[in-house]
């Protein structure tokens, strides 16, 4: 290894039953970039990213965090704390509220101090625009909110990197933007992150890389300008300008 | 009526003391059991869950009074002899454990897996995901079913009385064969098993509404 990657995905593959859903899936990345994957849906992003903290553990493949060889290590745990994940249905803790969705990691997992966790917290909650809603249920938070909590959430743990699944594609279209503003802030501030996404305004104007996937290969990636204005492959293309048709260019 | 029960009060309230004493420890005790079935039944191995199922069928497929007459009458035969109150909790944990597994795996069931992943991906082992994020929410979402299985439990535990557990039950029955005013205690007892049910509804309604999350 030449320069190191605070991520490197290696030759994964993975099946469920006989659908061979990964077939051979090799990228990485380094501290402060952001990757963003787009693809077809079923081709396999969400596995990817299940895959890495093992949620789904991979068939075959190895992935490291730094040093750790994620595939192998017997801590899981303590792996998966050190990488947030942003669920496409935000996966809020429904019987807490957004200061406790917050808390709970860090004095259940982090076994920190009521008080600081919550002095934490409030500044994580403060840092996506909602510190006034620390007292809300989910239920009483509007979709964007939500996701902004699931963010803080992830946030809180402090971990050097954080995957997004979709994070926007269950808002409601006049939402996304309050999102993709945190996230783009992340961006800027130096966090690591890889986003799955549609939203090709967002991966234009904040991802070092744009990768594209289909049927369980990656086809083709690399600067996300590149990838629109002079594609290698012709599959690349059409299905980068009909994404766009589709969702525009909006976001942030 | 009421002169029957003035007359005869501390012998009413020691059945209905034993009554609810009985009813309280077998439904709290139950939770606990019928909580560790259902956990079993859906985040168990193969064996586990399939035993759990076969455990359930066999305790809801069987009268409750045959249970107890296993434990109170056939026990002995391996040397455990058991006090009448202590073998009518035993059958009724059991019992209502059965019962609440059911309830319960339903109640866990409807919290999406969303949350257990969530929690894994925080670094949450999964018990942890358990006993934090799931169970807070399910135990709250049962406490209707809760509340009907603590009414029958009260009803069932007047079964006791064919063991000779002194509960509200017994006290009647050898009551009303001393002075023969059937009607009279029969309808004291009523009464009292009314009462006592229209209060733990009204208390349970309370704690629901307490818990709830908006
Ligand atoms: N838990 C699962 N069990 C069986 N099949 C699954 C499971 N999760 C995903 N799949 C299948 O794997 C394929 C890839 O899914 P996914 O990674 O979610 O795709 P994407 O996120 O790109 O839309 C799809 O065909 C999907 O049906
Ligand atoms: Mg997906």
């Amino acid at each position: 290894m030449p320069t190191k990657h605070l991520l490197k995905i290696e030759d994964l593959h993975h099946s469920f039953g006989s659908n061979q859903v990964l077939k051979g899936v090799s990228f990485s990345l380094n501290k402060g970039e952001t990757k963003v994957i787009v693809g077809p849906s079923g081709t396999g992003k969400s596995t990817i990213l299940n895959n890495i903290i093992r949620l789904v553990p991979p068939d075959q493949g190895k992935i490291y965090l730094e040093d750790t060889e994620i595939t192998a290590t017997k801590k899981i745990n303590e792996v998966r704390q050190q990488i947030g994940f942003v669920f496409q249905d935000f996966g809020l803790f429904n019987h807490l509220t957004a200061l406790g969705n917050i808390m709970v990691g860090l004095t259940k997992v982090k076994k920190m101090t009521k008080q600081a966790a919550a002095e934490l917290a409030l500044n994580e909650l403060d840092r996506v625009g909602l510190k006034e809603f620390s007292d809300s249920y989910p239920s009483q938070l509007s979709g964007g909110q939500k996701q902004r909590v699931g963010i803080a959430r992830a946030l809180a743990m402090q971990p050097k990197l954080i995957l997004f699944d979709e994070p926007t594609s269950s808002l409601d279209p006049e939402l996304t933007g309050e999102v993709l503003k945190v996230m783009r802030n992340l961006a800027e501030d130096g966090m690591t992150m890889l986003v799955v996404t549609h939203e090709m305004g967002f991966a234009r104007s904040v991802a070092d890389e744009l990768i594209f996937m289909e049927g369980g290969h990656i086809i083709e990636q690399g600067d996300p300008e590149q990838l629109f204005t002079e594609p290698v492959h012709q599959r690349t293309r059409e299905f980068l300008f009909q994404l766009t048709d589709l969702y525009g260019e909006g976001g942030a | 009526m009421g002169q029957i029960f003035s007359q005869y009060y501390p012998l009413f309230l020691h059945g209905l003391g034993v009554t609810i004493f009985v009813t309280i420890i077998s439904c709290f005790s139950g939770t606990v059991l019928g909580t560790l079935l259902a956990l079993g039944k859906i985040y168990g191995n193969k064996f586990t869950s399939r035993l759990v199922t076969i455990f359930i069928a066999i305790i809801r497929g069987t009268p409750l009074l045959v249970q107890l007459f296993i434990i109170y009458y056939g026990l002995p035969g391996y040397g455990i002899r058991l006090d009448p109150i202590l073998a009518a909790i035993i059958s009724f944990i059991i019992n209502s454990g059965a019962y609440q597994a059911e309830y319960l795996r339903g109640s866990i069931q409807s919290i999406s897996a969303n949350q257990l992943k969530a929690a894994l991906s925080i670094g949450m082992t999964r018990w942890q995901g358990i006993i934090h994020i799931i169970l807070p929410q399910a135990l709250r979402r049962v406490i209707p079913a809760w509340t009907n299985e603590f009414i029958y439990m009260i009803k069932y535990s007047s079964l006791a009385y064919v063991i000779g557990a002194r509960e509200l039950m017994t006290e009647g029955k050898l009551l009303a064969s001393r002075n023969y005013q059937f009607f009279n205690v029969y309808l004291v007892i009523a009464v009292i098993y009314l009462l006592v049910i229209v209060i733990f509804v009204y208390l349970f309604r309370q704690l629901e509404k307490k818990v709830t999350i908006p």
